[in-house]
Parts: structure tokens; sequence; C-alpha cells
């Protein structure tokens, strides 16, 4: 959600039951400017909060004026101090995979996995126990990396491709019409096109160039990872991710307001198949 | 490339000058019978057809005519640049057409292609059908690779290609063209399906279908809309058609008549809206409505409301809202509540998500008016005792011994489990319904399944072990569950109340009703926040038997016994199934069960900038979306989440149930040989030397030899 708009969001947002206590709004409304001037944003977003066992993380994300070049990521424990992570990497993603569990809220904490590994010594094969050790840090960008990549979501139309290549927010973006706000194909992913490509050339021929470059989140997978609400009487579009339950996106027809949040403990629901 | 290519053309042009001029008349000719032909009613696919060529003869015809020899030496190579690239591509067909026509070409090589490449083609053309339209814009439109044309002109293929490349529109015209060609000259030019893959195929169709598809605004299509437009021109001949293509485009819309569709209904776009709002707002009309009969209000909503907006407020400072708005409707639902039903005391116990709807629960506890709904529950009951008593008709043959594990009934309601009655909706505003009370089969089931609730009450609950009931049924498990799990209080808050307790004491050492301490003197928020221990479970914890008290499923069963052997089996049964104990009323919550390493509750304060006045805020780990906090003196519980509880690990479902084994093959089970000969006749012998009348025995003998 939007830095500027925060209350508005958030009261949209809060079906789901997650808010922010009225402190924290207001030092993120603070902070957040800050941050937008320290870095030279933009925007900046708020993207949400990752619950730690102790303390919570609460993350930014700033943006330059191409909206799909990298986002530079940001996290803070008190609202106030804002530290910069590192971009995420393969390595990384790999690495914290073996990590399960909840976050501790500790930036330095070190999950140690116990690693079995085989080691051939002369003829002899026999495993070795190496422990490897992962900083909670680095675990905080893969899985805010990962969530980002999954299921952060854009209406269809709020961002248009110039053509000369950037992405810039659409000024004219009148808001979803209520008949396509009921519908997955009027949300995108938030993130480069992957599957855009393989599509037929049937599909593509009704896409609109400059407003379709984005994955349409109808062919996720599995089908159903998303639930689709309309609440207030159809005034206002919720969006939660299944698979990352936490993620809220909301919308309200005929305005530009949109936007998603993230409150979670950062784990992916592998139960998925089985709870629907 | 062109400009070589045109010079070179230009040169021949030259050199050739005098075989232009049949040029000219046969092309004037031939568009005259173009127009001739299109008078008459025959085929409006004529029209399209012709109109290339009416278009490149007025550079090219008229020139030659007014002024001959500057015409011949110019016109068409240089001087008219939209013919050109027609001619060539509409050769590669006729270079493949006939051999007659390919003879001369190859004798003058470049120019007379001009000529002859009109001539026949636009034979050919009537006879095609609207092909030829197609063509001719697809040439026109691949104007660009006319040089190429000329160069290869022996490779039919290898210009599409470099079109092919310069744009995909080009491509998708070109496509139309070869298709469309391919099917009229079939025959002709061999080469066409063999390079023409059935991929490009399906994308020509999908390009035409992509053309005819009708818009919903205005019901065209852009197919027919070409078509018309081309009509239109052809049929008026404007001077400059090309400059006027958008108003001609604009007037062929405009000129096509179409009526809006009646759809019987009106267009309800926001309907949903106007309903909901309609049903809020006897939300918010309730209080006058109320304020005329006095005496039922001061009866019933004395104490039975409960400040949902001031925990609200406090819940906000925790960082747990469901915004200020919907609070208040869900207050005002409550209110809507307790109005319309006998209720002592009432509680927002929270929300749960679901996938299409959303669930917002009430905790209730009714005056004297209980219902009638266990009743029903006990036909149910009674009806699978009938079955089983079917059963039993034959006794000939040996009956299942398999009996159902017993059913182990349900808590009355007010105790246990079933302590309180809920009710639910989907939204603030529409009818509130009363779930049922939950048994203990269904959470025993609910612990094994993980499934996510649709918003629906009456979904079937499809799982592995089949859970008896919907997803009433499954929510008023999990509410059962999730309010055992994390429904805390301040220590001291509750004690338990004397005169019961010492009775439930006497059943079976935990007591399970309490009330409130009239002398709690408040607990400081530090504590809270500290100490886990200065927390305590008010609600039953919930036995793995699915109740809340021991129910000795035991004692009944063992009357029916016979067998010893079977008698000692359930014995040790018996011995294993000791009363399941679980931690009692009012325990500490510090005593909770870790989860694998993770601590179960989070205890924070909600503010570290004003400590005098934050509040302590618990956080359940295990029950992910449960929430309680404390100011000291008030303290209150809300969930809001999906329903669902936190593992580490991912749900496995649970295993299948042990085979049956089979019947030990006893001597029950083998049968002895058949008698044989010898045996027989020993003991005849022993018979006969027994008994000495032998008639008894004949008869035997020949009923054996038959069995044999």
């Amino acid at each position: 959600m939007d830095a500027e708009s925060l209350l508005l969001s958030l009261e949209l947002a809060s079906g789901s039951g997650q808010g922010l206590s009225p402190d924290r709004r207001a030092s993120l409304l603070t902070s957040l400017l800050l941050v937008k001037r320290d870095y030279r944003y933009s925007r900046v977003l708020f993207w949400g909060r990752i619950l730690g066992l102790v303390t919570d993380y609460y993350i930014a994300q700033g943006l330059i004026e191409d909206q799909l070049a990298p986002r530079k990521t940001l996290y803070s424990l008190n609202c106030m101090e804002w530290s910069l992570l590192p971009p995420a990497t393969e390595e990384m993603v790999e690495q914290t995979s073996v990590v399960k569990g909840r976050f501790m809220g500790d930036p330095s904490h070190e999950y140690e996995h116990v690693d079995l590994q085989k080691v051939n010594d002369g003829d002899k094969v026999f495993e070795e126990e190496i422990v490897v050790r992962i900083k909670e840090e680095t675990r905080l960008v893969s899985i805010i990396d990962q969530i980002d990549k999954a299921v952060a979501v854009i209406p269809r139309g709020a961002l248009f491709k110039t053509p000369f290549g950037p992405v810039h927010v659409n000024r004219t973006f009148e808001g979803l019409s209520m008949s396509e706000a009921k519908k997955l194909s009027s949300y995108f992913h938030f993130r480069e096109p992957v599957e855009l490509k393989n599509k037929t050339l049937l599909e593509k021929a009704d896409l609109d160039p400059s407003l379709d470059f984005m994955d349409s989140l109808e062919n996720d997978i599995p089908k159903g990872s998303w639930s689709i609400q309309m609440e207030r009487g159809n005034a206002l579009v919720v969006l939660r991710s299944l698979l990352w339950p936490g993620l809220t996106f909301y919308h309200t027809p005929g305005t530009k307001n949109c936007g998603y949040i993230y409150v979670g403990t950062g784990e992916k629901n592998i139960d998925l198949p089985f709870m629907l | 490339m062109e400009d070589s290519t045109a010079q070179k053309q230009e040169k021949e042009n030259q050199e050739s000058g005098e075989e232009e001029r049949p040029w000219g008349e046969i092309t004037a000719a031939s568009s005259q019978d173009f127009k001739s032909g299109l008078s008459e009613p025959l085929e409006s696919e004529q029209g399209p057809e012709t109109e290339p060529y009416s278009r490149s003869s007025p550079p090219g015809s008229p020139q030659s005519r007014d002024s001959a020899p500057l015409g011949d030496l110019t016109g068409p190579g240089a001087s008219s640049p939209p013919s050109p690239p027609e001619e060539p591509s509409s050769t590669p067909p006729l270079a493949l057409s006939g051999q007659g026509l390919e003879a001369p070409r190859q004798t003058h090589p470049n120019h007379s292609v001009i000529p002859e490449a009109e001539t026949p083609h636009s034979d050919h053309l009537k006879q095609s059908s609207d092909i030829g339209e197609l063509t001719h814009l697809t040439c026109q439109s691949t104007g660009n690779a006319f040089p190429q044309f000329q160069q290869t002109n022996g490779h039919l293929y290898e210009p599409r290609d470099v079109s092919c490349s310069n744009s995909k529109q080009k491509e998708l015209r070109f496509d139309i063209f070869q298709e469309e060609d391919s099917n009229s000259n079939y025959d002709l030019d061999e080469a066409e399906p063999e390079t023409a893959p059935s991929v490009l195929e399906t994308a020509i169709q999908n390009a035409k279908a992509y053309l005819l598809k009708t818009s919903s605004q205005s019901g065209l299509n852009l197919y027919d809309h070409l078509s018309n437009m081309l009509t239109k021109i052809l049929d008026e001949r404007p001077e400059n058609a090309v400059d006027i293509i958008e108003n001609i485009s604009q007037d062929v819309k405009m000129a096509h008549f179409s009526k809006k569709l009646d759809t019987l209904q009106n267009e309800n776009e926001m309907l949903p809206t106007y309903e909901i709002a309609e049903k809020q707002k006897a939300l918010f009309l309730q209080g006058h409505l109320e304020g005329a009969d006095q005496e039922l209000e001061d009866e019933i909503a004395g104490n039975s409301l409960p400040n949902v907006m001031e925990s609200a407020f406090y819940f906000e400072q925790a960082g747990v809202s469901l915004g200020t708005d919907e609070t208040y409707r869900v207050f005002l639902a409550l209110k809507q509540l307790t109005d319309t039903h006998p209720i002592q005391r009432c509680r927002f116990w929270g929300k749960i998500l679901g996938l299409e709807m959303n669930y917002i629960v009430a905790e209730a506890e009714l005056r004297d008016g209980e219902d009638e709904e266990e009743a029903e529950e006990e036909d149910v009951t009674e009806e699978r005792d009938n079955e089983d008593s079917e059963g039993e008709e034959d006794d000939e043959l040996p009956r299942s011994f398999y009996k159902a594990p017993q059913a182990i009934p349900k808590e009355e309601s007010r105790t246990g489990a079933n302590k309180y009655v809920y009710f639910v909706c989907n939204e603030p505003g529409r009818p509130w319904v009363k779930l049922p009370s939950v048994t203990p089969a269904q959470i025993v089931i609910a612990r094994q399944i993980k499934k996510f609730f649709t918003g629906r009450l009456g979904t079937p609950i499809i799982s592995y072990p089949p859970f008896p009931g919907d997803e009433s049924n499954y929510l008023r498990a999990q509410i059962a569950r999730i309010s055992a799990g994390t429904h805390v209080s301040p220590l001291g808050f509750y004690q338990f109340s004397e005169e019961e307790g010492e009775e439930e004491e006497e059943v079976e050492g935990g007591r399970d009703s309490f009330e409130e301490n009239p002398d709690f003197e408040g607990i400081q928020v530090v504590d809270l926040v500290e100490s886990l221990s200065n927390w305590v479970h008010h609600v039953q914890h919930i036995l793995p038997q699915g109740r809340c008290n021991w129910f000795n499923p035991i004692q009944k069963s063992e009357e029916e016994e016979e067998d010893d052997d079977e008698e000692k089996e359930e014995k040790e049964e018996f011995d294993y199934i000791e009363q399941e104990v679980g931690p009692p009323l009012l325990t500490p919550i510090s005593e909770d069960l870790e989860i694998q390493s993770i601590p179960p509750w989070t205890t924070r304060l909600c503010s570290n900038l004003i400590p005098q006045y934050a509040i302590a805020v618990l956080r359940s780990n295990l029950w992910p979306g449960a929430y309680a906090f404390c100011n000291g003196k008030k303290f209150e519980n809300l969930y809001i989440g999906w329903g669902h509880k936190y593992s580490p690990e991912s749900y496995t479902p649970p295993v299948p149930p042990p085979v049956c084994q089979e019947y030990p093959s006893g001597p029950e089970l083998t049968e002895m040989d058949d008698p044989s000969v010898e045996e027989e006749q020993a003991f005849r012998a022993a018979q006969e030397a027994a008994v000495p009348p032998a008639e008894e025995n004949e008869d035997t003998d020949e009923d054996e030899e038959d069995y044999d």
C-alpha cells in the first residue's frame, strides 16, 4: 500500500483483522516520508509485517520511476529506524529453503541446520554432519522476495508501459469496473512477466501491449490459490492469497484505491491442496 | 536495394518501351470489364476484387493514355509506386500456375511480368471468391518486399520470411494471403503444403478468428467492416480514397444500424450493494424501533450486550482490528441478536475468514429458552440403532462381529464444549444462524483434517476421515477447539464457585465451573507481560476423546462379552484406555505445551513509548489470529483468522486404518480328507463284527458311493 495514503489503505484492508496500532501508524507516516527523502525513491510502499516470536519486522519498499525495476526493501523493528536489506539472490533462496518454522524477530539470530553430506574418503563412503548457519536476515530477504514474486498484486490498468520500456503509474486509471473486479483475470502479478511468452497468438491478440504486459493471476497454480470476495456489499474487493496466507489485496472498484499488505508469519502454506 | 532494382527496371522499361502500350490498353480494358462486371448483380465479391486495379490504374493507365510516350517510359516503373508492389507478388502463383505463362516471362524476365501478370491473374481472381481482395490487400502491405520478389523469382517463400521478420502484422496478413491462395490454387502450387506447417495454419485460423470476433459494443467485426468499407469505396469511387479512409470507416460504422438489445431485466450491477445497505439500515434503525416497547429493552438488553467498542479500542491499540465502521456494524448486529433471542450474556467471539464469505461469530449464553435441536439429533442416533437391529434378522448365518466403536455421547448443553451457544452471520445485517452443538466425534475428526471454510454453512466437508456433518459442524468444532486453546484471563479474575465446585470434585477431581472474583484487585500490566503464569485458561481443556469431561465408554459393553478370549482382549484394552486427563480449569498458560521449541504464546506491551498507559497483548502462536489483551482490570479474547491450527510441519493426512487380519487357520476352518475306501472297509468290518444285522450298513454304503 502506498505510504502516502496509508490510513485509508489500512482501513480498507482491515477486513482480515490485521491492522496497525495508532502509535505504529503515526510513526510509519513520519518515518516513511523520511525514507523517501533520504533514499530518493519516487514512491514508497508499506509492504507489511512479518510476525516474529519476540518482535515483528515492519517492511517497506522503495520504488524508482520504473515500477517494475528491482525494488529496494527496508525493514524496521520499531517503525522508526529503517535498514536496507540486500537484494535476494538465488543462492539465498536455496540456502534458506531448509529453514522452517517461525521467525524469531532478531535479525542476527542464527538458525542451525544440520546437513548430511556424503564424503568419499578413499573407498569408504560415510556421511558427515555439516552444521550450516543461516542468519535470519538472509531468510527475511529471501522470504520477502518469494512473497513478492508469488503474490504481489496490481489491478489491470494501474500501471502502463511507456513506448521506451519503463513502466509508470497510470494517472488515468479509474479503477476496475464492477464486472471486471470480480474476475481474477483483471489482476496482475506485480513483477516481471514470466508466463506471458508462453501464451498463444489468439490469447495475445486481445492484449493491449501498454497495459497487458504482466502475468495475470488467473493462471496461478494451483487453481484456487486466491480467495476473491466482495465486501461491504460489493463496495470493496478483497483478494486473499491462500498460498501465502496473510497477504491481502484490496481495491475499491471505480476508484484508484488499491494495494496489498502482508501480515503473517512468513511461511508458505504447502498444505493448500489438502485444504481446498 | 530498392533503388538499384528500380533503376534496373527503368532501364529495361526504356529498352522495351513499346511493349508497354498494350499493357496500358489491357489494363484499361480489364478495368472496364470489371466496371461492367460490377454493374451486374451477380457477385458482390467482384467489387473488392477489382479494387486494387482501379487503384493502380489511375497512376498507370491514364497516363499512358493521355501521354503515351512519357507514360511508356516512366509510368509503371518509376512514376507509379503503388503498382509495382502488386504485380510481382501476384506473379508467384502464376509462376507455378501455368507453363505457358512461364515461358514468355523467361524470355522477358522483368517487365514482361507486368502485362501478363495482370490479365491472367484477374481472370483467375474472378473465379476465386473474395480471396482476391485479401491477396491484394496483403500485397500492398508487403510492398517493401518487392525487390526481393523480383530477384528471387524462383524461390517463392524466401521473401515471405523477410517480410515476416519485418513485423508481425505483416506476417499475419501475409499468412492470410498465403492460406487463401493455397486454398484456391491448391493444385497449382505444390510447394505450399510442404512449407506451411500445421502450426502456421493454426496461427492463421487464430488470426482469422480474431478478425471475425464480434465486438460486444457495436456488434460488428473487423472482417465485415473492412469488406463493407471496400464495397463502399468501390461503389462510390472517390478520387482520393486513401486520404479519406478514416471518414469512410466512420461512415460505414454510422450507417450500420444497431438496436440496443432488450435484456428483459434491468441492469442491476450494483444490486448487492443496495441490498446489504438496506439490511444494514435496519441495524441503525432498530434503536428507534425499540423505544416503543421499553419493558423488553429493560428486561433483555440490561447487561447481555458486551461493550464491543471498548474492547475494539483496546484491540486496536494491540494492532488487531476490523476497522472502525465494521466493528460498529458488528456491535449493532450483536444488539440485534440480543434483542431477538433470549440471551443472557453475549460476546463478540471473532471472525473466521472463508473463501467466498466470512463468518462473524458471537458467543452467547441462553437464558431459559433452550431449543429442540437435541431431540432431533437423538432421533438420528436411534435410527442408527435401528440399522443395527436390522442386521439381526437372519440368525442362520453368522452376523458381522464388527461393531462400530461406541459413539461417545455429546456433552449436555451448558457444560463442557457445549457450554456456550454460537451464532454466526456472514456480514453484519444478515440474519444470525445458530450453530448446532458439537459432538465429540466431530472434534476428533476435525483434529485430523485441515480445510478452508467456504462461507456457506451447508457445504459438505469432503475429507479423508469422513467428517460427520457439514460446514456448520466443522465450524462449530473449530470454534470449540480455538476457544479451549486460546481463551485466557488474567490470574485471579475468575475463581471456582464454592458450592458447585465441591460437587464436581466428587465426580472427577476437576472442577468445571467458575465465577467472577468480586475481590479482583487488578493486576500489574508489566507482570502480565513478563510472566505467562499470570494468565490462566478459563475454558475447559478438550480431551483426546473429544469431550471436556471424561466419559467412560467401557461399562456398558462389558456385559455383552461371552467368550473368554475376547473378554481378555477387551480387558487389556480397557486397561490401556485409562481416563484421559487434561490440565484442569484455570491452569496458567505457562504450562501449555510447546510446539517443537516454539513457545505457544507471545506477550508484548502494546506501546513502548508510553509504558505507563500501555496494555498487555497476548498472541497465540498455536492458533494464529487469536489475541487477548488486558489492561489490568479488563480483558478480552478475540480470534480473527482462517480457523486453522499452526504446525511447523506440513499437514500429513492420517494413515489409513489397519487392515483387518483374516481368521487364523485352525480346526474350525480346515477339513479332513474324504474317507478312503480302506477306511470304510475297515469301518464296515468293525461294524459287522459288532452288529450282526447288515441292512443298514448297505444303505450307507450306497450313499457313500454316491458321494464319491
